[in-house]
């Protein structure tokens, strides 16, 4: 019983050990697909791809590595807030910039 | 048998702050996810200060000159592993497993190190190629962000070498799984403020 419950423990915090290294694989394969984008012409996906890229990057780590996907939602709401605010301060300083610059 | 004394132990460190609070919830952790709120705005600040400024070269070179995609590539990749080395280490915390623990605090200090001299690398193929700190609003804009961005990687540095020593010397106050639960926070962090910089600053053109 004893050897058992570190293993049950370890699973309310997130993932086995094989699925923090299956989700490392499927980033390391995006990471890979973006530096793709560098080399093969994309046409107009090339933004939509690559930006589509890095939020699911973004958001596999956040809730897998970070655990918020487990964790209680008041974290959740922290963090996104935070950067919720700082994707706001970049759209009002790229329109202050365009309509004022 | 669903408890021994040795689960009640493990329940009880992990959860003994939380069980204390208004909230429920550890004030160490609401604590560290605030603060990575606004390290949020703190990169977000940087991040547009860039994306207005990186067209500005003026005489100096322009990013597209300066920047070699494969060697950043390869720094990219180092730190995503460093994330999963880092959530090995908090795994094996919560399992009390400190041999586990230690192996992958250090393989994540290594990696973490291995970007810290890439970007110093870097900063030097740069400069010598004539891109200086005040060159022009491009340079310093990209020098201010990334080199925020290290600072950052370096003092997570420093606190996975000082939690492995805390931890070999049986010195972490608390909850053992939690403190390095909270440094793997931070680690995290920077992690996913370069996949951003990775993306916006290196893979889409000026």
């Amino acid at each position: 019983m004893t050897s058992t419950a570190p293993d049950s423990h370890a699973t309310e915090h997130g993932l086995s050990t094989a699925g923090y290294v299956r989700i490392a694989l499927i980033l390391a394969a995006i990471t890979a697909l973006e530096v793709s984008t560098y080399y093969v012409d994309f046409g107009w996906l090339f933004m939509p791809a690559l930006m589509i890229m890095m939020v699911i990057k973004f958001v596999m780590v956040v809730s897998y590595f970070m655990h918020l996907k487990f964790d209680n939602k008041m974290f959740s709401w922290l963090f996104y807030s935070g950067l919720v605010l700082a994707v706001g301060v970049y759209c009002a300083a790229l329109a202050t910039f365009k309509f004022f610059g | 048998m669903w408890f021994t004394l040795d689960n009640l132990a493990t329940a009880h460190d992990t959860h003994e702050d939380a069980a204390h609070t208004s909230t429920g919830l550890s004030n160490v952790k609401l604590g560290m996810w605030l603060f990575l709120g606004t390290e949020c705005l703190l990169f977000g600040g940087l991040i547009s200060t860039y994306m207005l400024y990186r067209g500005r070269v003026g005489t100096g070179p322009r990013p597209a000159q300066v920047f070699d995609i494969p060697f950043t590539s390869v720094s990219s990749f180092v730190l995503l592993m460093s994330s999963l080395t880092m959530v090995l280490a908090v795994s094996s915390a919560h399992k009390r497993d400190d041999k586990s623990t230690n192996l992958w605090l250090v393989i994540t200090a290594l990696l973490g190190a291995t970007f810290v001299g890439g970007q110093v690398y870097e900063f030097t193929a740069f400069y010598n190629e004539g891109m200086g700190f005040s060159t022009s609003l491009f340079s310093s804009s990209f020098y201010v962000l990334t080199g925020f961005h290290g600072v950052h990687v370096t003092v997570g540095l420093i606190m996975l070498l000082a939690l492995r020593g805390m931890l070999k010397n049986n010195k972490v106050p608390g909850s053992r799984a939690e403190t390095v639960e909270m440094i793997g926070l931070y680690w995290h962090f920077v992690d996913i403020v370069w996949i951003i910089i990775f993306t916006l600053i290196y893979l889409i053109p000026a």
